[in-house]
């Protein structure tokens, strides 16, 4: 017979193991049904596919084009007034975006900057998808002339300065830029673009093709912002493998609840499916057009003709791409009312912490982009999508609460 | 009368308060991949390229066409189209018949399905038999 001695000290072990497989009892006692839990396998940041080649960049992957890139992207000299880089809105600290409804470089835009991580893994850019790859994405901004407002030919001579070294080792010998107006390009502003339409094609041509290799270096650092794992990710992982929670994988009752709206009754994840919590795709979900904003702004009804016809889209000259490597394109869905004032549904990794929300900021706080899916107000054009859901106040407390747990700070692999 | 009345009226409380965006797929709803054609004329069969379907992929698909006596469909013009019913949009993309081998067997390119649910993708067939559409119901 045991002594009491012994049993005693066996009694914390008892009860501890005790704990132990009750917790997990209840950690993997069908909290989840077998369908839920492969739903929620197919939302993990481990079920992202590796990142796919991008066949029209071929320094995609090039470690010595990112490191110009990165250089690129930081660097304020790429602008009209010396002060506007890529890194001016794509605030590193804030999830490469800048957190104000509408991005001011020389100028302020009519739409909200976008995140920049993991975005490679889609294939369409900007919020109207009007370019269809990272580096043409890139080049937008730099000629714009209310973001970057710069030119080809002013970038090429900051090339010629201040990268060419760099620039010559992933690109091969920069053109000659002898005689080479300072400033010109084919941009809204009429006095440089008569400068640039009086340079002979083949010399355009040249300086275009510059342009386009600076966008596939920013490109290529682009590409190396990643997502990195959430609180929801630890759940998750730690459901699947019907372990018992930590702390720090825990989630509170309200989390839960709102993570099975948020693949149940509320269905998000019709649209906010896959590893990056989107399907990469548009839809008009009845976002009010925004009182910033003078015009009507149509999404990717525009957006897409501009990507079809875009001087460097993926069928372009500066593409590296075989015609039949640019599929997204060729068969991209290019007419339709559904197009109209249909937006790219963005990856809600990070969502907290990057308000205001919408393509214009036009929903300051989650607590209103959750309100605006609950009732579905009617589109400005177009025709939403979405229908209301009827949910409680609770209910949409619930899902902020699980959009929470999807918060970390982007990483850039070296 | 009172029939339409009701019939309108529950459609009209579907659109304004129910959600579609979870409705579930309607149950007697024919998930095989051969079909017959609306009309009788035709009947088409369908495989994806590879492995299965995976939402967010694009891929393509090998569509078998024949008559209803079994005869290979080679010569048709084929649109396809298609779309979540209960969400009222089409197809993510614009895929067409790029290849049509003989034999009925016919590639169509840039199939896409950006989320999951239920889809439907039809196929309209003109040939000299006359025009006709082949639907299939996918559940993803």
């Amino acid at each position: 017979m045991p002594s009491v001695r012994k049993l005693w000290a066996a009694l914390p072990i008892t009860t501890f193991v005790a704990a132990t497989v009750a917790f997990t009892a209840a950690a993997t006692g069908e909290r989840w049904s077998g369908a839920e839990r492969a739903m929620l396998a197919t939302l993990t940041l481990s079920s992202l596919p590796p990142l796919a080649a991008d066949p029209s960049n071929r320094w995609a992957d090039d470690s010595a084009a990112a490191s110009l890139g990165r250089a690129l992207f930081f660097d304020t000299r790429l602008s009209a007034n010396g002060k506007v880089s890529c890194g001016s809105c794509h605030l590193p600290d804030r999830e490469f975006q800048d957190g104000v409804p509408l991005a001011s470089g020389v100028g302020t835009t009519s739409r909200r900057t976008m995140p920049v991580a993991g975005t490679a893994h889609g294939a369409w850019f900007f919020w109207d998808g009007r370019s269809d790859s990272q580096w043409s994405q890139a080049l937008g901004p730099l000629e714009s002339p209310v973001e970057h407002g710069g030119d080809r030919t002013q970038y090429a001579h900051i090339v010629a300065a201040y990268y060419r070294a760099p620039y010559e080792r992933v690109f091969g010998a920069l053109p000659t830029l002898a005689g080479l107006p300072d400033r010109a390009g084919p941009v809204p502003d009429s006095a440089r673009r008569a400068v640039w339409e009086r340079i002979p094609a083949a010399r355009q041509e040249d300086i275009s093709r510059v342009y386009a290799n600076i966008g596939k270096a920013i490109a290529a650092f682009e590409r190396r912002v990643e997502h990195a794992p959430t609180r929801f990710d630890l759940y998750v992982a730690v459901e699947l493998a019907s372990r018992a929670h930590t702390t720090e994988s825990a989630f509170t009752k309200d989390e839960e609840a709102g993570l099975r709206l948020f693949i149940g009754k509320a269905n998000c994840v019709n649209c906010h499916n896959g590893a990056r919590l989107t399907d990469e795709h548009f839809h008009n979900t009845g976002v009010p057009a925004s009182t910033r904003v003078a015009e009507l702004d149509s999404g990717r009804s525009t957006g897409v003709r501009q990507a079809v016809s875009g001087e460097f889209n993926c069928l372009s000259k500066y593409s590296d791409a075989r015609p039949e490597q640019c599929a997204e394109l060729q068969f991209a869905v290019t007419e339709g009312e559904e197009l109209v004032r249909a937006y790219k549904t963005p990856s809600l990794r990070g969502v907290a912490d990057r308000a205001p929300y919408m393509h214009a900021g036009q929903l300051a706080t989650l607590t209103d982009v959750i309100r605006h899916y609950d009732q579905a107000p009617a589109a400005p054009a177009g025709h939403s999508e979405l229908r209301r859901l009827k949910l409680s106040e609770r209910e949409r407390v619930q899902i902020e609460a699980f959009l929470r747990t999807l918060s970390a700070s982007p990483r850039v692999k070296e | 009368m009172k029939r339409l009345f009701l019939s309108i009226a529950a459609a009209t409380a579907l659109s304004v308060t129910g959600c579609m965006m979870f409705m579930k797929a309607p149950k007697d709803l024919d998930y095989s991949r051969t079909r017959l054609s609306s009309r009788g004329v035709y009947r088409g069969s369908f495989e994806p390229v590879g492995d299965s379907i995976r939402v967010g992929r694009l891929h393509s698909w090998r569509l078998h066409l024949e008559t209803v006596d079994g005869v290979p469909v080679d010569t048709a013009t084929i649109v396809v189209d298609g779309g979540m019913p209960q969400h009222g949009h089409g197809l993510p993309t614009k895929p067409r018949v790029t290849k049509q081998l003989g034999n009925g067997e016919h590639i169509v390119d840039g199939m896409k399905f950006n989320m999951g649910g239920w889809w439907v993708v039809k196929f309209r067939v003109a040939s000299a038999l006359g025009p006709d559409s082949v639907t299939f119901n996918l559940k993803l």
